[in-house]
């Protein structure tokens, strides 16, 4: 069966998906990137959807599951990249996606889950942003 | 309103189908020049109703047709399934409202995402979806 690769990027995961994806393909990604977060000790995933050309309620439901599941095991999901087109459409469609933390591109997310880190590490009472 | 074309009905099985949906959607949907944003609309559209199908219908068949009323051209998709139907179309068109696993804006969504919508259907009679996107 397929899969989709991810990638450790320091203390980050890089995940890219370019395919339109079915739901076998979803699900193995949810269970690939659980088992990493914690095997890698990552503190953050980043999804790149740059390459999808639509994000249906399917899709939207995939990305806020992996964001509720890594916030459990310590690490932030940051989806990145999404087409204009899309958001115009998901937020049509009803779906704006409130528990899943967006960044116009790569870089901008690991900045993200950086500052979050130094934050963190700078101030141990104020952890729980 | 006059057909100017017809796809060979595809069917809905699986979710890879609702992939190839999507695929022949754009396809169409490009063909009559809909701008980027109206055929993302129009894919997600069909893609959400193709799901529904599947998830609630037991699979059915979709067409792709190219319509034309006066100048304007349109993409027009119906979504048929046998399933069990719908006893209350009024409340599946609310959002958040599901009698499966999922988020509850298939449909609902899908009519804010075409411009035309319409849906028949009764407890045991199965249902068909039309939604119409226009240039």
């Amino acid at each position: 069966m397929d899969r989709i690769p991810i990638l450790k990027l320091g203390y980050a995961l890089l995940v890219t998906i370019q395919v339109d994806m079915h739901d076998r393909l979803a699900l193995a990604l949810e269970e690939d990137l659980t088992a990493k977060i914690v095997s890698a000790g990552a503190r953050g995933v980043l999804i790149d959807i740059s390459g999808l050309e639509i994000v249906d309620s399917f899709i939207g439901r995939m990305l806020d599951n992996i964001a509720a599941v890594s916030r459990m095991l310590d690490a932030d999901t940051v989806v990145v990249g999404m087409r204009p087109a899309v958001a115009i459409t998901l937020v049509e469609l009803g779906l704006s996606l409130t528990g899943v933390k967006t960044a116009l591109n790569v870089e901008r997310g690991m900045q993200l889950i950086h500052g979050r880190l130094i934050g963190v590490e700078a101030d141990d009472g104020d952890a729980d942003d | 309103m006059e057909t100017l074309t017809t796809e060979r009905p595809m069917r809905v099985d699986n979710s890879e189908d609702v992939v190839r949906v999507r695929q022949e959607v754009r396809k169409r949907a490009a063909e009559i020049g809909l701008s980027l944003v109206d055929q993302t609309k129009i894919v997600t559209a069909a893609s959400e109703l193709a799901r529904n199908m599947l998830d609630y219908g037991g699979g059915g068949i979709v067409t792709i047709e190219i319509v034309r009323n006066l100048s304007r051209r349109g993409v027009r998709l119906a979504f048929i399934d046998e399933g069990p139907g719908i006893a209350d179309i009024d409340r599946a068109l609310e959002d958040g409202v599901t009698t499966g696993g999922g988020l509850g804006l298939g449909l609902g969504g899908a009519k804010r995402l075409s411009n035309e919508f319409v849906i028949e259907s009764a407890a045991g009679r199965g249902t068909k979806v039309v939604i119409t996107r226009w240039k």
